[in-house]
């Protein structure tokens, strides 16, 4: 429900709604009339009904590509190529134009056959498709406002703008210094929430509904998912410093994001990045990183017949590889089981499936499948410097049979003629089993699974919310197994990182530190929030001894 | 949807296929390119998800990006008339090269 309280003029109004765009905004409050139904019209004759439709279809075009020529970012000009493209195309349009022949007149023929093609969209199962009905709309409308003659309502710069949707060719047009948007419905995949996000202008969608009439001012804060109108001085007062230090911390934050990381000693630590399925990538400077940590391939192979395609999984890698430019890329090979079932692959009944058939014991399970995707990633392995990692290693025997796998698979494709080298071969450390006796396996390098790792060593479920508590990645058990792992990888000089979560996690970037880790690898997202950490850490990397 | 290639006997005709690297599928900037770059052929082009369709008009943007194509698919491509060679071939090109030439770089 909206609260409403008793400000110093006018009362205050907030409205709670879900952030997809972080930040702090305050300005002038714009509401957006929502219009859907054309208004009825007296029609002219289906010669000049299908002119007024061409001439409105091509001033949106116009304007469209006005809009592109202004739009300096590369997403922008997408979203806007693609409504250019598709008023271009007769498939889109006919359908209005057949209606206008057997009696529409062009805003009803127009509205008509826009929202069968919105409908279908709007019904896809990929989210990333369903999301452009919103594009639809958004040329829909553009088309029906040069149909009426009306003009789109001019917005101040810094405005916060209140509306059910926004289209995202509007959004491009607003000038945004310092307002924000409320979207009383809206989706998180939109190209719009996108938009916001990538140009920092705070958004909430899903806004709470209320009568904004007689407001003139509002405010958008995130912290607290909430839209503010009438605000007043109290709140204003408190809003405009954490709205500064929020910028002082982000600016401070984005610093460090391109650069490469060290501590506050002068010491390097490298900074990997965690993948599902390479497409986090494509938005990525691949400066952020020092290479790639975990490519989690079981997000990629969908089904048995990827996992049968050495042919598509060698293309997928390979283009990692290529993003990378000659930095290091760890590829992990197929971690199902557990939470992560794949039809067909994975053993459906288990009790207990985070104990049972999962990761390389599945693997090993299905030979061939392997075999497939060890031959893919020896291949890849020509293309660039790539590492191959083995989850939910227990016993030394298991990888000695992955490397023989391995092995196997390279003297395969030479016979065959086909180009591919011989990758590093490392192991998950996520099995107590594994960590207490790290110094009897023969791997290349070691990357410490904290998530499994936690959970095996607390004897608690991951998925129980209430457990949470005994799952602490600080408790000393836990970094003392980590120290141990770190010890002995150091000792003999084999390279070793860590890939959990807690490696993300800004609170536990210290202690992490404070065992001797020098490579982490992180999501994407908390790549500049983790170098901060590490510039402001300033212990000494510790010798052998017991930790806490 | 869907349109039959007409066979007509004495006409050029060609094929190729390419796998989707593209990660998140066939979405509007790849399906931009690939239309765009079927106009420029005089041929008629089509493209389709298996070997043998069913096939959709390659130059119609709201056509392609209906195919909802996944990332890893492999796409078919079909032409008939002038420049059908080329077509086909440029066409794959494109796809293999994950739609790398133009503005994509740094992205």
């Amino acid at each position: 429900m909206a609260t409403t309280m008793v400000g110093d003029a006018t009362a205050v109004i907030c409205l709670r709604g879900t952030v997809v765009s972080p930040g702090l905004a305050r300005g002038p409050l714009v509401v957006l009339a929502d219009e859907h139904r054309p208004p009825s019209r007296k029609r002219g004759n289906a010669d000049e009904e299908s002119n007024r439709l061409r001439t409105a279809i091509a001033s949106a075009s116009g304007e469209l590509a006005a809009l592109m020529d202004r739009s300096a970012d590369a997403d922008a000009q997408t979203i806007l190529a693609f409504q250019v493209a598709m008023l271009a195309d007769p498939v889109v349009t006919e359908a209005a134009f057949a209606a206008i022949e057997v009696g529409d007149c062009a805003e009803q023929a127009w509205f008509a056959a826009m929202d069968l093609q919105i409908g279908e969209y709007h019904e896809a199962e990929d989210l990333y498709f369903r999301a452009r009905a919103s594009d639809l709309r958004d040329m829909r409308d553009r088309v029906l406002g040069k149909l009426r003659g009306t003009a789109a309502t001019a917005i101040a710069p810094g405005s916060i703008v209140v509306a059910a949707d926004l289209p995202p060719s509007r959004f491009l047009e607003i000038a945004w210094d310092g307002g924000g948007v409320a979207l009383t419905q809206g989706s998180p995949n939109s190209h719009v929430a996108m938009l916001a996000r990538s140009r920092g202008v705070p958004m909430l969608i899903g806004v709470e509904r209320a009568d904004l009439h007689g407001h003139t001012e509002a405010l958008i804060d995130t912290d607290s998912a909430l839209l503010v109108a009438s605000p007043g001085e109290a709140l204003g007062a408190d809003f405009a410093s954490r709205r500064q230090h929020a910028q002082v911390a982000r600016a401070e934050t984005e610093r460090y994001v391109n650069a490469p990381a060290f501590t506050a000693n002068g010491e390097r630590v490298q900074v990997l990045l965690n993948v599902a399925d390479g497409s986090e990538l494509d938005r990525l400077d691949p400066a952020c990183c020092d290479g790639i940590g975990l490519v989690r391939t079981e997000l990629m192979l969908r089904d048995g017949a990827d996992l049968a395609n050495e042919e598509k999984q060698y293309q997928a890698y390979r283009r990692i590889l290529k993003w990378a430019g000659g930095r290091p890329v760890t590829i992990r090979t197929l971690d199902a089981g557990g939470d992560k079932p794949i039809a067909g692959y994975t053993i459906g009944d288990e009790a207990n499936p985070f104990l049972g058939m999962r990761g390389l014991r599945l693997s090993l399970l299905h030979p061939e499948a392997l075999a497939t995707q060890l031959r893919a990633l020896a291949r890849a392995a020509s293309v660039g410097p790539l590492k191959v990692m083995v989850p939910m290693v227990t016993a030394p025997r298991e990888l000695d049979r992955v490397r023989a796998l391995l092995e196997g698979a390279v003297a395969h494709l030479r016979k065959l003629g086909v180009e591919c080298a011989v990758p590093e071969l490392g192991m998950m450390v996520e099995v107590p089993a594994a960590a207490l006796a790290v110094d009897l396996f023969d791997a290349d390098f070691f990357s410490i699974g904290s998530n499994d790792l936690i959970q095996y060593v607390t004897a608690s479920s991951r998925d129980s919310s209430s457990l949470a508590s005994l799952q602490d990645p600080l408790q000393p058990a836990v970094l003392r197994l980590i120290h141990q792992v770190v010890a002995h990888a150091d000792a003999q000089g084999i390279p070793v990182s860590l890939c959990g979560d807690m490696a993300s996690d800004v609170r536990c970037v210290p202690a992490l530190l404070g065992v001797g880790l020098r490579c982490l690898s992180i999501a994407p997202s908390a790549v500049g929030s983790v170098k901060n950490a590490i510039a402001h850490y300033r212990g000494p990397r510790p010798k052998g001894e017991q930790i806490a | 949807m869907t349109s039959e290639p007409l066979k007509v006997g004495s006409v050029p005709r060609a094929h190729s296929r390419a796998v989707l690297t593209h990660v998140g599928g066939l979405h509007a900037r790849p399906a931009i390119k690939l239309t765009q770059l079927a106009k420029h052929f005089g041929a008629t082009v089509w493209i389709a998800l298996a070997e043998h369709g069913p096939w959709t008009d390659a130059k119609s943007i709201a056509r392609v990006m209906a195919m909802k194509t996944p990332h890893m698919a492999t796409l078919f491509f079909l032409a008939e008339g002038e420049g059908a060679d080329q077509a086909t071939s440029a066409l794959a090109r494109l796809v293999e090269s994950d739609f790398a030439d133009g503005d994509d770089h740094g992205r």
